[in-house]
């Protein structure tokens, strides 16, 4: 897997904006497999049609899986334990 | 939504009469983000996108762009803690906006950028780096070039090492918040020499170009 070329999570913001209403690259987010903390945005983005994959930038294990379909999409976040979100002020309460 | 936040790229689409379609991320190199984004685009040789936008289209033709998006690898101008930013090649164009979002807020933090190329003659926004850092004491550039020096120039051409970045970036003590993009393979390297320098990896943010970036 390694060897396949990817570029920076940063780039996944496009695919992520249609689904979500905040910038999740932005956003930290812990590993399930190894604990690493990080922003998104620093993850292995692996894109092939018709879905792309977050890698950790660590341990390579799959952080978010998004295929998308005409119609629907398909979403897969259980290599996260949590997303930490910037909520602009005043909104948070 | 607030529009106000920094976003750092666009995803340009571009589709075939067949129905075939690619997508390619490129950086904002402007600071103000109205409704206007400027975009520089570098051709890589068997690129698939690059060479549609810089020989083929022309102006007042439309683009499909979606964006702009993406807020992590963003300078905010709240505050004047010291900048660092390390540029490879065509990485220079987020920096870019970053320094050109810094002259417009005159909220002067000290930057500096440490800019890799292959020549001279390779050096995006030469002039307007140049002439940036001459009106501007809170601002200074430096050079790396990897191919061939400009005559007269003080070493010979090399790639970014340790030791360059001790002699011009802003002191690991200083804590900087730096910003470092470019092929891969720069990056990584950069990022390995700052963190041995003892510079705070949960300060140094990154953009990689994916393998077919190129080399600077």
């Amino acid at each position: 897997m390694s060897s396949r070329s990817y570029c920076d999570g940063n780039a996944a913001a496009g695919e992520l904006r249609d689904i979500f209403a905040v910038d999740i690259t932005a956003a930290a987010g812990q590993c399930a497999a190894c604990g690493m903390i990080g922003a998104l945005a620093q993850g292995h983005l692996y894109a092939f049609e018709p879905g792309i994959v977050v890698r950790c930038a660590v341990c390579e294990h799959p952080l978010v899986r998004l295929v998308k379909g005409p119609g629907r999409a398909w979403l897969d976040l259980r290599g996260l334990v949590y997303l930490q979100l910037e909520v602009p002020s005043g909104q948070n309460s | 939504m607030a529009r106000s936040r920094r976003r750092q790229h666009v995803d340009v689409r571009l589709r075939a009469s067949d129905g075939y379609t690619a997508v390619r991320s490129y950086s904002i190199a402007n600071a103000a983000h109205g409704d206007r984004v400027e975009l520089t685009v570098e051709q890589v040789a068997d690129g698939e996108v690059s060479p549609y936008l810089v020989h083929t289209l022309s102006p007042g033709d439309p683009l499909e762009i979606r964006g702009p998006l993406g807020g992590w690898f963003v300078w905010r101008p709240v505050s004047l803690e010291p900048v660092q930013l390390v540029a490879g090649g065509s990485g220079i164009v987020p920096l870019m906006a970053m320094i050109r979002t810094r002259a417009q807020t005159h909220l002067h933090a000290p930057f500096r950028l440490i800019y890799s190329v292959r020549t001279l003659e390779a050096t995006i926004y030469s002039a307007e780096l140049q002439q940036r850092a001459a009106e501007d004491d809170g601002l200074s550039v430096a050079y790396v070039y990897t191919r061939a020096t400009p005559p007269g120039w003080p070493r010979a051409a090399q790639r970014i090492d340790a030791a360059l970045i001790a002699e011009n970036a802003l002191p690991a003590k200083e804590n900087p918040a730096c910003f470092v993009c470019g092929p891969t393979a720069f990056v990584e390297a950069v990022a390995e020499f700052l963190g041995e320098a003892g510079y705070d990896s949960s300060r140094i943010k990154t953009e990689r170009f994916g393998p077919s970036g190129g080399t600077s």
